[in-house]
């Protein structure tokens, strides 16, 4: 791994950076003149002069421990062997690394950590990528030079991501330092003296009681075989693996990840390169990927039959029967009887197939995805306010900032890697605000939490502008040099007085002042958002609440700033990106622009329509009615994922014909009338963005499963079998098609994103590796890509100021529906959990769904935590167990919706957004109902419900 | 308040203690030594016979004097008369010295052990105290420790206050004093306190902190202890004045919780000190300002580290860091922190007052002032004594000690707790500095002194040791967790008679490796008892060994017990504590032991009022058994 170096320990002994760097530092290392910056240490300065000094206790991401003295080295007028690792470089000094001294000393430290390491290489997971065993073949160390006892710890199976062999440790503290400095969860730390001292949890609680959050971060560093992964275990190791770098299938963040292959399958998953992760994973990451290799993958083409079933059929047979319905729908009802979704699941060159297939091949706009159920507020305001949709900022830029505020972003959980910045930057120093109805990870940790009701977001950002407008904390010479619309704006803001807002939001006046001078006053204030923010009928309104807060405070177009999205899905950036969107096509071209279009129609050879189509409620609104008939889904699983699902289904089985491309039969695949297999993350080409623009590759590290077809061939077909000119090699090509049509992404290429810097064919052919991927806007093949936007003036000329009125959330609490809902996410599985529950380890550790519950609602409902209770809604019902918690509002409960036993989608508002026509998933009344005996007796012996081959082996009963 | 506010405050107390009537005084000395050996109970047995008798008398509770084995003391001294100090006085002889001494005026000659003309020479007469030079020490005894104006009446806080008030100097002129003075650290390894102090001046940052390590946790020690509870406000005014000499605005007291009676007085005091304006804000009208805070230390004795005791303080679990950088430079929260000892900052105070060259006058070359020692172990008389560096082992063994209990042969010294050494008898005239100490073996350390007899075991002693060393060993790093356990396991195996050829050159080759490669001072100096002891007492590591004897009769492995049958009358009360059901024998007639089921406990040579049960070598016993 490779984590960038961090300052765990800031200490308040800096001193402002001066304008120009100081001197550097001049000694001797092993006779070689080297140069290093004051403070650096000796083991850096020596590394970086490509002189290796072994280590098992230093990382580069970690505080320095000085733990192994492995890296002991001889400094010429120094009393005694000085830590490397720890020691500064000074002026003068001659350091020797291989003196005999030191290797004496090396020499003697190995054989007292091997004297205590049970000497069981034969069957070590580790075997072949052991730094200590690698050290002890270097320096001919036996272990067994000093006989006596050994630490006897039996080895710890019992939470269902890794194994911990406490008898292997040699207690280097790396996982101790990792879970403390750069995880911030403080799960273990060493607990007794002398001999016997083990690294565990407080009162050596099983993990699973613990703080632990299974990010596997510790299992990334540990050097030797303490700390393996279940997964894979006796089916790999060292040598025998292969390693295929490639991007994360969860969330939006784009880690790297090293996927270790043998024999065609997945054997482990460690941390890559990456410039968003820097080899740190989240427990998705690291251990949720053996739905890949689940029985449960689809095999073949299924074709409903006269009977209604679903049988298997041959590939042909299938893409025919496709292509000849939906050509004979059109010919019917015309082309805007039909309508695709793409998925933000999938590569952009699928998503860029899916809309190409829909406008050239079919006819119509009809083609949206679930960034629509997500960030369409986003894409809609940003692009209003400043001219683009995207994240204005990199992930590593947060880390850079005086001043975090996250609102509506459960970061921690929902996207753990960028939680993983935000608490680096509050290492450093940055302040943390955070607003969000629910006391989350990062509200604990924040220094303001501002808990406001669900829904009042924008009267909460009026409210802190406001303050920032009294307090004469406005930048100014920001908002007129680069704004415009500043009165209308202030003329609705000045009514929004604290005391005012604390009527609206609940949150007390003065905790709003102090938010609103923390975040005003800071240099660099960068403000993290996501779908507590967009998910509202007032998504938009949100949105560009945010952007004005940013504007107001010129915090746009600056480093470690701005206003940043978090995407939920791997890709919902690209198959945004892509035009997988009614009314824009690749690189947010608008349809009715007639320039567009033309250049669209010569390299497509076919018309493209321009009357913008339907977004994704619109269409399942639309075939509810009988409008859209024939519907295309690649990857996507409406019959969990969007409100109202009682409607949904209505609307599904209303079509005339669904096809469903899928791994699995999800939900909405069981109601095709032809699902086509595709293949996973590993087992295709092609690029993802991640929700800081930038497009990395995914690589095909296994075969596809048998009987399957990576889902950019299957378009192919069909986009062949519409007579389109589809004659693309690879996704290589595709990728190229879209860059000669999107400026955006003009200068970004598989040959740029293989190339590896120094590669000399890469070289002569012009090519500029770009090995960490590129961040659109890169409009040239020599372009490296864009860290931040706006710079200098916003894409659209000049920032937006936006007037924008508190409005209620269509569905308030009454009498009859007492309580608010809200919606969201939990740490371990993954939108509708297709692919989480289908990953052991993750099913285990938390199988079924729960309703969050203040202990006064609890109390008011005559509820305990655990009791199971309707939960009922407009829409409908469902049965689920209580989690009583301090942490939600009294009024409001939580329910996340990756369980389809208790979906709670079931529930939830399907009313949109005037603008960007997401639905209100954040905000709508329900009521609870204690359940009869029978019916409590019922649920508990369905407690356990067999979803999923793997699920029945989860443990059952504990929703947390 | 300006230091000639200060002095005029003083005055008045001054007065107003000249003032009161003239009453006699009783010292009860109240220090953990004293409570623990019944302090409490003389004290309100005193002051119920004062009240009883409406004896007009004041009662002052005094920290430890220094002589711990005739405690509880209690002294008397009458307006305008000599002090005497009575010993192991309990709750029946309060009456009588009462109404004897306090009223007649007529000492209880037959309780007396000693008499006080000079405050600044205690006992002078006496050998104990007459080698000994009190500076940290020259309160303790004498005021309450409890009432600063004790303190200040007694000079207190007027070094801050000259300090504070010389404004011709940059406050560099302090540690440059005293460096001139030769102070060197009280912990044990003996730096010197001034190029601390100046190291911290030097180094860069806006905060700056001062610690007071008091987290005293050698065995047998407990010198910081008592000044702690005799004299806190010494070690605040030594650490307000070290803070202004570099700026440092913040100090902790890093104190073990074990000794509650200390935190308490500390913050007693400091809250006094706060009152008076000695800490705060703009100290003494000079704009300097500095805040203390008292941190208990949860009793790991690795924390008395001064790395590991940063972390502790900083919350961390007490693991020790790797130096450099050294905590001058980069220490508490990352700032330039100098950690110094209780008995340290007790002096500065007295060498602002009376300059450094009075200090350095004191003692040798190297190694100036006096250092506190706690004599424990098997000498006459135990307790503390300050002596002059420079000062032999003989003079603290013999002259002050008193000499070896019960007329047995004294074997060895043992000095600076488990990082120290044991000096054998022919290093008795090895005079007590920092590098006469190091030479021979053993170091100054903090000021533990154990002194052992011939009944002594030195394997069994160095085995002690690292028993300690390995429990308290942090973990962190491999040549400490590791290597002291493998040292440990081949004393186990010596001292348990199966002891192997080679066994002496391990533990010296793991000793070197553990000294060497370790983390910090406590893996550092682990190894330092076995090898001292290997260097003197050679002949009982191969007693060991070569012939699975032990001469000293003290490993319970190689030693028997056995029935003197000519002596035994078959009272059975062996039988009886037998835990091991080891003796047999008729009623009245001699019994027997089996010395297979025998566990060596020696309880029933406790037990045995007839001197019938011996113990022997285990090889000697073999040889009777052949006669």
């Amino acid at each position: 791994m490779n984590a960038r170096p961090t300052d765990p320990n800031p200490s308040g002994g800096g001193t402002p950076a001066a304008s120009a760097p100081p001197a550097p530092v001049k000694l001797i290392i092993d006779g070689r003149p080297v140069e290093a910056a004051p403070g650096t240490t000796i083991f850096r300065a020596a590394q970086s002069a490509g002189i290796d000094i072994p280590h098992l206790c230093y990382h580069p991401a970690l505080s320095v421990a000085g733990a192994c003295r492995l890296c002991l080295v001889e400094v010429e007028g120094a009393r005694g062997l000085i830590t490397s690792c720890a020691a500064p470089v000074a002026d003068g000094m001659v350091v020797r690394t291989t003196s005999e001294k030191v290797l004496w000393a090396r020499k003697a430290v190995l054989e007292f950590i091997l004297s205590d390491h049970p000497l069981e290489c034969l069957n070590c997971e580790k075997n072949g990528e052991c730094q200590l065993q690698s050290y002890a073949y270097q320096y001919g160390v036996t272990g067994k030079e000093w006989p006596g006892a050994k630490r006897e710890v039996a080895p710890d199976a019992s939470n269902p991501f890794f194994e911990r062999d406490l008898a292997k440790c040699i207690l280097c503290g790396r996982c101790v330092r990792m879970c403390q400095e750069v995880q911030a969860t403080g799960a273990i730390d060493f607990v007794g003296r002398g001999f016997s001292v083990k690294v565990t949890t407080p009162y050596d609680v099983p993990l699973e009681e613990s703080e632990c959050v299974f990010c596997g971060n510790c299992v990334g560093v540990c050097p030797v075989g303490a700390l393996t992964p279940k997964l894979g275990m006796r089916q790999g190791r060292g040598a025998e693996l292969t390693t295929v770098s490639t991007t994360c299938p969860y969330c939006g963040v784009g880690c790297r990840l090293d996927l270790k292959v043998k024999n065609g399958r997945i054997v482990r998953v460690d941390g890559g390169d990456g410039a968003a992760n820097h080899g740190l994973l989240c427990v998705k990451g690291r251990f949720g990927w053996d739905f890949v290799h689940h029985p449960d993958r689809l095999t073949t083409p299924l074709v409903r039959d006269a009977a209604g079933r679903l049988v298997p059929a041959g590939w042909d047979e299938a893409l025919d029967l496709v292509a000849g319905r939906f050509k004979d729908i059109v010919a019917r009802h015309g082309p805007g009887a039909v309508a695709g979704l793409a998925s933000a699941k999938c590569t952009n060159e699928e998503n860029y197939l899916v809309q190409k297939i829909m406008r050239a091949g079919l006819g119509t706009n009809n083609v949206d995805h679930c960034a629509r159920l997500c960030h369409a507020s986003t894409v809609a305001g940003l692009a209003a306010s400043f001219g683009s949709g995207a994240m204005t900022n990199s992930i590593d830029e947060i880390a850079g900032a005086d001043v975090v505020f996250v609102i509506g972003s459960n970061t921690t959980e929902a996207h753990p890697v960028i939680g993983l910045k935000i608490k680096e930057a509050k290492r450093r120093g940055a302040k943390l605000i955070v607003a969000d109805p629910r006391r989350i990870e990062l509200a604990r940790l924040a220094d303001i939490h501002l808990q406001h009701l669900p829904g009042s977001d924008v009267a909460l950002l009026n409210g802190l502008m406001n303050v920032i407008l009294a307090e004469g904390l406005a930048d100014m010479t920001f908002v007129t040099e680069r704004c415009e619309n500043f009165e209308a704006f202030r003329d609705v803001v000045t009514k929004y007085r604290p005391e005012v807002v604390e009527a609206v939001t609940g949150v007390p006046a003065a905790r709003l002042r102090e938010a609103a001078l923390t975040y005003a006053r800071a240099d660099k204030a960068s403000i993290v958002y996501s779908m507590g923010i967009t998910q509202h009928t007032t998504g938009v309104d949100n949105v560009q609440s945010i952007a004005n807060l940013a504007m107001l405070t010129g915090n746009v177009g600056r480093e470690s700033v701005g206003v940043n999205p978090l995407r939920g899905q791997n890709n919902v950036q690209g198959a945004c990106d892509m035009g997988a969107l009614p009314n824009v096509l690749p690189g947010y071209q608008p349809v009715t622009d007639p320039q567009v279009r033309a250049k669209f129609e010569k390299a497509w050879g076919r018309p493209v329509p321009a009357e913008p189509g339907l977004t994704v409620t619109e269409i399942l609104a639309a075939a509810g009615e009988g409008r859209i008939k024939g519907l295309y889904i690649l990857g996507e699983n409406p019959m969990l994922s969007d409100p109202d699902l009682h409607h949904v289904e209505q609307a599904l089985r209303s079509t005339e014909f669904l096809v469903v491309q899928d791994i699995f039969l999800t939900e909405t695949a069981a109601l095709a009338h032809v699902v086509l297999p595709g293949v996973s993350f590993a087992e295709k080409e092609g690029t993802f963005t991640n929700t800081e623009r930038r497009v990395q590759r995914v690589r095909r590290a296994v075969p596809p499963v048998a009987g399957s077809r990576p889902d950019w061939l299957i378009l192919v077909d069909l986009a062949r079998r519409l007579g389109l000119k589809a004659d693309y090699a690879g996704p290589a090509d595709i990728l190229d098609e879209v860059a000669s049509l999107t400026p955006s992404y003009g200068g970004i290429s598989f040959r740029r994103l293989d190339a590896r810097p120094g590669d000399a064919t890469a070289a002569a052919a012009g090519v500029v590796p770009a090995p960490h991927g590129l961040q659109w806007p890169c409009p040239t093949p020599d372009h490296p890509g864009t860290k931040f936007l706006h710079k200098d003036k916003f894409t659209r000329g000049k920032g937006l100021f936006a007037a924008v009125d508190y409005l209620d959330p269509a569905e308030l609490p009454d009498e009859e529906y007492p309580l608010v809902l809200t919606t969201g996410r939990v740490l371990y599985h993954f939108h509708t959990s297709t692919m989480t529950r289908r990953a052991a380890g993750l099913a285990a550790i938390f199988p079924e769904g729960y309703v969050e519950i203040n202990p006064k609602t609890a109390a008011e409902a005559g509820l305990a935590d655990g009791d199971p209770v309707r939960v009922v809604s407009r829409r409908g019902a469902i049965i689920i167990r209580t989690a009583v918690t301090e942490g939600i509002t009294p009024g409001v409960v939580f329910i996340p919706f990756h369980f389809r036993e208790a979906a709670a989608n079931i529930l939830t508002n399907p009313a949109v957004d005037p603008k960007a026509k997401i639905p209100e998933y954040k905000v709508c009344a329900v009521r609870l109902e204690r359940l009869g005996a029978r019916e409590a007796a019922a649920f508990a012996a369905a407690a356990s419900p067999d979803v999923v081959s793997n699920v029945g082996a989860a443990k059952g009963g504990d929703a947390r | 308040m300006t230091p000639a506010e200060f002095r005029k405050r003083r005055e008045d107390l001054r007065r107003e203690a000249a003032a009161r009537p003239k009453h006699p005084i009783v010292y009860v000395g109240a220090a953990t030594c004293g409570l623990a050996a019944g302090a409490r109970e003389v004290l309100d047995t005193l002051r119920g016979e004062l009240d009883a008798r409406g004896v007009e008398a004041e009662v002052i509770e005094t920290g430890c004097i220094g002589m711990c084995e005739k405690e509880v003391l209690l002294d008397v001294q009458r307006p305008g008369e000599v002090r005497y100090t009575y010993g192991h006085v309990t709750p029946k002889m309060v009456g009588r010295i009462v109404a004897e001494h306090v009223v007649g005026g007529n000492p209880v000659g037959e309780w007396v052990v000693g008499t006080i003309t000079d405050p600044a020479r205690p006992y002078a007469d006496q050998p104990t105290f007459a080698k000994q030079r009190r500076i940290v020490l020259r309160r303790c005894g004498f005021i309450n420790p409890e009432r600063i104006e004790d303190y200040i009446l007694t000079d207190g806080y007027e070094a801050l206050a000259r300090v504070l008030e010389d404004r011709s100097r940059p406050p560099s002129w302090v540690y440059e004093e005293i460096k001139r003075s030769g102070l060197r650290g009280r912990g044990g390894a003996g730096f010197p306190t001034g190029m601390k102090w100046e190291a911290a001046a030097k180094a860069p940052g806006p905060n700056k902190y001062i610690v007071c390590n008091a987290d005293e946790g050698d065995p047998g020690a407990f010198m910081d202890r008592s000044t702690l509870e005799g004299d806190p406000h010494s070690v605040i005014e030594g650490m307000i004045i070290g803070a202004y000499s570099y700026g440092a605005s913040e100090g902790y007291i890093y104190c073990r919780a074990e000794y509650p009676l200390a935190v308490k007085r500390l913050h007693q005091a400091i809250k006094q000190a706060e009152e008076w304006g000695f800490l705060g804000d703009d100290i003494l009208g000079s704009g300097f300002s500095f805040h203390l805070k008292v941190k208990e230390g949860a009793g790991a004795f690795v924390c008395g580290e001064e790395t590991a005791l940063l972390a502790s303080i900083e919350g961390e679990r007490g693991m020790p860091r790797p130096r450099p950088p050294f905590p001058a430079q980069k220490g508490l929260w990352g700032c330039p922190t100098c950690i110094n000892n209780v008995e340290t900052f007790a002096n500065v105070a007295a060498i602002i007052l009376n300059g450094a060259d009075w200090f350095a006058s004191m003692g040798t070359e190297k190694s100036k002032g006096s250092k506190v020692f706690a004599l424990a172990g098997k000498v006459v008389n135990t307790g503390l004594a300050e002596v002059p560096m420079g000062i032999t082992l003989r003079e603290i063994v013999y002259d002050i000690g008193g000499g070896i209990l019960g007329g047995k042969k004294f074997k060895a010294v043992q000095i600076g707790g488990p990082s120290g050494g044991c000096l054998p008898a022919s290093l008795l005239d090895t005079p007590v500095d920092y590098d006469s100490l190091t030479q021979a073996g053993a170091i100054m350390g903090s000021g533990g002194m154990i002194v052992v007899d011939e009944t002594t075991c030195m394997v069994d002693l160095a085995r002690y040791f690292l028993t300690f060393v390995q429990a308290e060993s942090c973990g962190k790093c491999p040549p400490c967790r590791v290597g002291t356990k493998r040292m440990h396991e081949i004393l186990e195996r010596i001292c348990n008679g199966e002891g192997r050829e080679g066994d002496v050159e391990r533990l010296e080759e793991l000793g070197t490796r553990v000294k060497q490669l370790s983390l910090c001072g406590l893996g550092q100096t682990a190894p330092n008892p076995v090898l001292s002891t290997i260097r003197y007492f050679r002949e009982e590591y191969d007693a060991h060994i070569r012939d699975k004897r032990c001469p000293a009769m003290a490993c319970s492995a190689l030693v028997d017990y056995t029935v003197i049958a000519d002596k035994c009358t078959g009272c059975t009360a062996c039988v009886k504590v037998c835990p091991s059901g080891a003796i047999t024998g008729e009623r009245k007639k001699p019994h027997v032991i089996d010395h297979v089921k025998c566990i060596r406990c020696g309880s029933c040579l406790t037990a045995c009022k007839f001197d019938a049960i011996k113990k022997t070598e285990r090889g000697v016993r073999g040889e009777r058994a052949a006669d």
